[in-house]
């Protein structure tokens, strides 16, 4: 169990930005995720974590020692690849016992480290199976074997569900965190699947273009996210662009160029947004923001769009020549039809300020 | 002393990270292909411009008093461009017949529809002469028939060499054209016939149009590979060839002009080679749609099942008498076949004297020596280029692969002159030893005319090996030796062992560059089969021939076994 810094890291392929001006703390057993579109940088991070990449400049620090340019043979990692990269000329204890057997360790803890670690993903009785023989989800559970069983000061997760279909997605995920939790190890997990960062993590680095956009737990990035990227990237949202019209205690109103005029709160900001009247502000509004019928914020229009998913009723609602997106709980009342009206309201605790 | 360990050890993993070590690390592989392969070519070069007045030879070349070199220009070329033409015929017909028809006879035809290419060079055209030249056994069969003064046809001359070109190699258009039918998506066919295309329109428009990319790479390659040819021109007497005459031009002592011509005749093949690479590479591999297999229809009609009978008997036999007839020639007696339709006594003298008789055992036991020093040779070069080439990011990969693929585009002739060229005086490439005239200039010649084979299918086998295979294993601690060793050589290896097979096959066979190099010390095998033909020994000649192909089916065999086991374990 170690701690990973990363201090002002900058990768550079050839002229192409990989990464630029990282600065990260990841704690001793802390889960932590990497989560961005493709093409961010998240993987090209955690290559430089696992050695695969030497930073263009900058500094790795595994519990303060520099392993900047450390070989990746030589930094006690376990690492969970994409496409799981088990080696197909081996069984699945083979491939389990390979990384004991770099470390020459005597052959009976080798079998008995194996024989444990397979029961730890469920795998009892595949000890001698083929990888060709094994399902997918399989094939995932020795890969993840295979990296814990060296017990891996840092654990390493690129992108390891996304080969897996939606109901064993989750059931892994799951097994994931299970395992994680029982172990304690320093985890590090990339992914685009913000599904997967929420649930899972303890931490989440927002990334976009090679730059950090926000570090924070999940109910931060969610609640409060700093910048309009993370606020329409994780989760959906309702973003309108406002006008500042009047600041009164802690009441803040704001009005649209066609006239809609909503009130929210002055601590419903995120960190840097100055509030000042006559000032441009973007207003975030979740679609689970909204109620059904009048209350303070009532907005009223004409339903252009209904989707019923049995939890919930999604409208997208005309009002004031602005679409909204609202998601109501299904409570059992009648479902409203396209060209019908409807009457919402949003509290004002529900409105999120941003910059920009 | 702690501190020092550590500036070294940092000093080390400095250079490393260098972006410039990746060069230091393939150096020794372009050292080996300068030494080899440029050295050589740029000798001959040199030496064509030899004597007082540079340009000489070259003016001599493209003389217009002494029309020698120009009129074996042209037949070259004449040659190259009738047997591209057969072959295409021949084999993008078989193609079509195989893939897509159904017909009596359809399986055999489909195995033996490869044999050529178990024939090496020298022994199908020894076959081809024994079948339907001056004495041969067809000829002779219908002047007997017939009570003729002569026989009524022989093969002989260029016709000779395109009849035995389009035998041979008809199986490069018929290979490339059998695997874009196979993937020729029939769907392609139906959806035109349901959009109101006929017949000719969808051949003309879809069929084809498909086919176009592999018939102009074959034709390519059969282009190259005619004006190579060396082994059917002197078998047939035609002289008036480019490898001829610098076969010619070496013998009679005249090297310069034989450096000439085989810097024109390398120049041809070199154009050709890029040609060939810029094409492949603008071609766009259409992808195999899946789950329809290509629909094949079947011959139902009487009269069409009769001829389809009759035409796959008649390829049958034709594929398969080559080596029939070998076979028959090898039990013959030597000297006792004369002019009778087929030989009269037999024996089974030839194959006991093969591996008990010194005599003819040392050929054979040369061949192996000096194929199996090229080999090792080839395998150290192939696995490491293939590996640099796959794995390594650095400038001058296309350089790399280019000149592995030169030698193996050159003529074997041109590869022979360029090493003389080089190695008949001391040459610092050869630790300061003359070459010509030893052991050492055969397997020289071996491993450089055969430095593709052993590259190119260990880098396909590499190719199929993910990255991130050899990552896991780094991750979990093992060394980059450590890790070539248990992971990327036991997935690679039926890919090297596939390439080694053929690259030692092929150096056993070798007849074009060791009939101008070989040394009177270790007379290969295939030169032996020559001089045992000039002396009428037919019976040896054949069971040296027999015992070629037998060596050829066995490496193709567990080729196919490899990579059959291979794609059971392939991710």
């Amino acid at each position: 169990m170690k701690s990973v810094r990363i201090e002002n890291v900058t990768k550079k392929f050839g002229n192409v930005l990989g990464v630029s001006e990282l600065n990260l703390e990841v704690k001793p057993g802390e889960f932590f995720t990497f989560l961005g579109p493709s093409g961010c940088g998240k993987t090209t991070t955690l290559r430089m974590i696992a050695g695969f990449y030497y930073p263009t400049t900058g500094k790795v620090y595994f519990d303060g020692q520099d392993v900047t340019t450390l070989q990746p043979n030589k930094r006690n990692i376990g690492m969970v690849f994409q496409n799981y990269a088990l080696f197909p000329h081996m069984t699945v204890d083979e491939n389990i016992a390979f990384g004991l057997q770099v470390r020459k360790l005597p052959k009976s803890d080798i079998r008995q480290k194996v024989d444990r670690i397979r029961g730890l993903v469920h795998l009892g009785q595949y000890g001698s199976r083929k990888i060709n023989e094994l399902s997918g989800g399989q094939q995932q559970r020795v890969a993840l074997a295979r990296a814990l069983v060296i017990e891996p000061d840092i654990l390493l997760l690129d992108e390891p569900l996304s080969n897996l279909d939606a109901k064993l997605r989750e059931e892994t995920r799951v097994e994931i965190k299970r395992i994680q939790t029982e172990l304690g190890v320093t985890t590090i997990y990339v992914t685009h699947d913000q599904t997967e960062a929420m649930s899972m993590s303890d931490r989440i680095m927002v990334m976009e273009s090679g730059l950090v956009k926000q570090v924070g737990t999940p109910q931060e990035i969610y609640h409060k996210p700093n910048n309009r990227f993370v606020a329409t990237f994780i989760g959906e949202t309702n973003m309108l662009e406002m006008k500042v019209s009047s600041i009164e205690g802690d009441v803040v109103t704001v009005e649209s160029e066609n006239g809609l005029i909503l009130r929210g709160l002055v601590n419903g900001a995120a960190k840097e947004v100055q509030l000042a009247a006559d000032s441009t502000i973007h207003v975030s509004i979740r679609p689970e923001a909204f109620e059904a019928g009048p209350g303070d914020n009532t907005v009223k229009g004409t339903i252009e769009f209904v989707e019923f998913t049995g939890l919930s009723v999604n409208y997208i609602v005309h009002v004031n020549g602005t679409s909204l997106k609202a998601m109501i709980i299904n409570g059992g009342s009648a479902i409203k039809a396209v060209r019908d009206e409807i009457e919402l309201h949003i509290p004002p605790r529900n409105l999120y300020f941003l910059a920009e | 002393m702690k501190q020092q360990a550590e500036y070294q050890r940092s000093w080390w993993s400095r250079a490393t990270q260098s972006p410039y070590f990746v060069y230091l690390l393939i150096s020794p592989l372009f050292l080996i292909l300068f030494a080899y392969v440029v050295y050589p070519f740029y000798s001959t070069f040199l030496q064509s411009f030899a004597g007082n007045d540079t340009l000489a030879n070259y003016r001599k070349f493209f003389s217009l008093e002494s029309t020698a070199n120009l009129e074996a220009l042209w037949n070259s070329v004449y040659i190259s461009i009738i047997s591209v033409i057969c072959c295409a015929v021949v084999g993008v017909t078989m193609a079509f017949l195989l893939e897509r028809y159904e017909f009596p006879g359809r399986r055999l035809l489909s195995v033996l529809v490869l044999v050529p290419m178990a024939l090496p060079p020298l022994v199908g055209v020894l076959s081809f002469t024994f079948l339907y030249g001056e004495s041969g056994i067809f000829p002779r069969f219908f002047q007997h028939l017939f009570s003729l003064e002569e026989v009524p046809f022989s093969l002989k001359g260029i016709w000779g060499v395109v009849v035995v070109h389009t035998f041979t190699m008809y199986t490069y258009f018929y290979l490339t054209a059998s695997a874009a039918i196979k993937g020729l998506d029939p769907s392609l066919e139906e959806a035109a016939t349901s959009l109101g295309a006929g017949r000719i329109r969808v051949w003309t428009k879809v069929i084809l149009p498909m086919l176009t990319p592999s018939i102009i790479a074959s034709s390519l390659l059969v282009f190259m590979v005619s004006m190579a040819s060396y082994t059917a021109p002197l078998m047939f007497g035609v002289e008036r060839t480019m490898t001829m005459q610098i076969y010619l031009a070496r013998t009679n002592g005249n090297l310069d002009m034989a450096a000439t011509q085989s810097t024109i005749l390398s120049i041809v093949s070199i154009l050709f080679l890029l040609i060939m690479r810029w094409y492949q590479n603008r071609r766009n591999y259409q992808n195999l749609s899946k789950g329809v297999s290509v629909h094949r229809s079947e011959v139902t009609s009487k009269p069409l099942k009769t001829i389809s009978i009759i035409l796959s008997f008649a390829g049958t036999l034709i594929l398969i008498l080559p080596i029939l007839v070998l076979i028959l020639i090898s039990f013959s007696k030597d000297g006792s076949w004369t002019i009778q339709i087929l030989p009269t006594d037999y024996t089974l003298d030839h194959y006991k004297a093969l591996f008990t008789d010194e005599r003819t055992w040392r050929p054979i036991w040369n061949s192996i020596q000096m194929g199996a020093v090229a080999t090792v040779g080839n395998i150290l070069f192939g696995v490491a280029a293939a590996y640099a080439m796959v794995r390594l990011s650095f400038k001058g990969k296309s350089l790399l692969d280019t000149l592995i693929m030169i030698p193996w585009a050159l003529p074997g002739t041109v590869v022979a002159v360029n090493l003389i060229a080089a190695f008949s005086t001391e040459s610092p490439f050869a630790f300061n030893q003359v070459l010509i005239g030893t052991f050492w200039i055969l397997p020289l010649a071996y491993f450089v005319r055969h430095l593709p084979l052993v590259f190119r299918s260990t880098s396909a086998s590499l190719l199929q090996l993910d990255q991130s295979v050899e990552e896991a294993s780094r991750s979990l601690g093992a060394s980059w030796w450590y890790t070539f060793r248990r992971i990327v050589l036991p997935l690679t290896l039926s890919g090297i062992i596939a390439g080694t097979l053929l690259a030692l096959v092929q150096s056993i066979g070798e007849f074009v560059a060791s009939i101008l190099l070989y040394s009177t010390t270790t007379i290969p095998l295939s030169v032996a089969i020559f001089q045992k033909l000039y002396a009428f020994k037919f019976g040896t000649a054949c069971a040296y021939g027999v015992l070629q192909i037998l060596l050829i089916l066995i490496v193709l065999l567990i080729s196919e076994k490899l990579s059959k086991g291979s794609a059971g374990s392939a991710i």
